[in-house]
């Protein structure tokens, strides 16, 4: 009975969160547009799988992944636990004896970002807008591993106290680079990417590892070395995509078999 | 009918495939690494499934509602031809959607905190919640102003990456200037604004508009909108550090 009022509640917490935009939207097209909403039932219909649907993943996500996740990464940064993995006294811990937390951040940004509904969306999307050229699977493969990269890089960050600055000045600089090498195609999407990936299931996984992490590093303040890796997970995928479709113009143009990407883009260009 | 079905099948069996790598990195970090035994084995079953059918049921809605609610307004606005409603709306989407987003409440009210204990404002929970409050409204405007620009940008047909990178090198110049406290909140507040159902909406909205004005191409002008929506807030809230 309890289970039931608790999924409920979530359920209805969906709704308040998506009813708004919903009655904007109907509100726009009534007033503004004109006429009655076009597909108007299957629209109706839509919204609610989309409201019970978040209801259920956020029910399930409180009941599994996030206590779970938090549970790890508080036994993962538990001082204990370093000082028995690494064998040393607590002064002389270095960067390097954290090195499972550096596995979990890695594998866990990975697989949360593979779970994102909103990443799923974009690639969705950019599969049927490129005609298939960039595949949904692919596209999320090459952002999992950004944020797994990106997410594990911040907490090196945390654990060795360097300015948060200078990774994301350095981050960008190579993703000038890469913009300036990559086929244009990929580009507005691989910046789409960064904001992309970090909504539901990752942000709330990833800040409770950087805070646990703040608090278990002598020396760290949770409050002003615990943020951050958000941004680490939303500068990654940029570069993670901008080299994915990188490697794609390359394979292409190596194998000259079917239209390649660049050829397309000339061609696409030449229409403008 | 049937093909509903069979769509929502297939949307759970791709939930499941989703979700494959969490399993399988929390069940070997706990065989081998942590060894500690988990609690509460039926819970975490339950909540699993739970999972699994929210995401399947998302996805299915996000085809049916979602996608073409999007794409029709944008298409709708385009061949209405006013620049002034488009601007209007691509502004109230992205304010509406972000003022009462949860995770920017939790990270403002996580933000005061902070200026509270470096001095910024005064420790009291009035004072807070004023701070809060303002970082809160400074990112949905950040975020409607984000969309206007974006839009615009796709009407104008401007270059992305220009625009960009010429406001991540504003966001560099900010940085050496804001106070030390507000610059690892500004970061991550450009990434906490673009919620589940916001995402699909914008992507959709950016596509559809690209793909209905005459010379723009909807892969290298329609997506780039959640790029300026991460964007602006990092650069409203180091000015909002700076001022405040």
């Amino acid at each position: 009975m309890e289970f039931v009022t608790n999924v409920l509640g979530f359920i209805a917490g969906s709704a308040l969160d998506v009813l708004p935009i919903a009655i904007f939207l109907f509100a726009f097209q009534w007033l503004v547009i004109g006429g009655k909403m076009p597909n108007g039932k299957q629209i109706v219909v839509g919204f609610f799988f989309v409201v019970v649907g978040l209801g259920l993943f956020l029910v399930g996500l409180e009941q599994t992944l996030f206590p779970l996740g938090r549970l790890m990464a508080g036994q993962l940064t538990d001082p204990q636990f370093l000082l028995e993995t690494a064998g040393r006294v607590a002064a002389d811990l270095t960067w390097e004896d954290f090195y499972w937390v550096y596995i979990f951040a890695a594998a866990i940004g990975f697989s949360t970002t593979m779970a994102e509904p909103s990443l799923i969306a974009v690639s969705i999307k950019a599969n049927a807008v490129s005609g298939g050229a960039i595949g949904v699977f692919g596209l999320r493969v090459a952002v999992a591993i950004g944020v797994g990269v990106g997410v594990s890089l911040g907490c090196y960050r945390i654990i060795t106290g360097l300015p948060l600055h200078y990774f994301i000045a350095g981050g960008y600089l190579v993703v000038i680079a890469q913009t300036m090498m990559a086929p244009k195609l990929i580009v507005p999407l691989a910046y789409d990417s960064g904001g992309v990936t970090t909504s539901t299931v990752t942000v709330p996984l990833v800040t409770a590892l950087g805070l646990g992490l703040a608090e278990a590093v002598p020396g760290r303040s949770a409050l002003l070395d615990g943020f951050g890796l958000v941004a680490f997970a939303s500068l990654f995928p940029i570069i993670a995509v901008l080299a994915y479709g990188q490697l794609a113009a390359m394979r292409n143009r190596r194998s000259k078999t079917g239209p390649d990407k660049q050829d397309r883009q000339r061609e696409q260009e030449n229409a403008l | 009918m049937k093909d509903s079905i069979r769509a929502l099948a297939k949307d759970a069996v791709d939930a499941m495939r989703d979700l494959l790598p969490i399993v399988i990195v929390i069940g070997v970090f706990q065989l081998f690494v942590i060894r500690q035994p988990v609690e509460g084995l039926m819970t975490l079953v339950t909540g699993g499934l739970l999972v699994v059918a929210g995401l399947a049921f998302f996805i299915f809605g996000l085809r049916l509602a979602l996608f073409p609610i999007g794409e029709g307004l944008a298409h709708s606005l385009a061949s209405k031809g006013s620049v002034f409603w488009l601007i209007a709306f691509a502004f109230v989407l992205g304010f509406g959607t972000t003022v009462a987003e949860p995770a920017l409440i939790a990270v403002a009210a996580e933000a005061a905190t902070v200026a509270a204990e470096a001095g910024v404002t005064a420790n009291t929970q009035a004072a807070m919640d004023s701070y809060a409050y303002g970082l809160r409204m400074t990112v949905a405007l950040a975020v409607g102003v984000a969309l206007v620009i974006g839009v615009f940008r796709i009407i104008a047909g401007w270059s992305l990456p220009m625009l960009i990178i010429g406001g991540y090198v504003l966001v560099l110049i900010l940085t050496s200037i804001a106070p030390p406290e507000i610059i690892g909140i500004a970061y991550d507040s450009g990434g906490v604004t673009t919620s589940t159902v916001t995402v699909p909406l914008v992507t959709a909205l950016g596509v559809g508009l690209a793909s209905s004005l005459k010379g723009r191409n909807p892969m290298l002008d329609g997506f780039g909108l959640i790029a300026f929506a991460s964007l602006t807030p990092i650069l409203f809230v180091l000015v909002y550090g700076i001022i405040v």
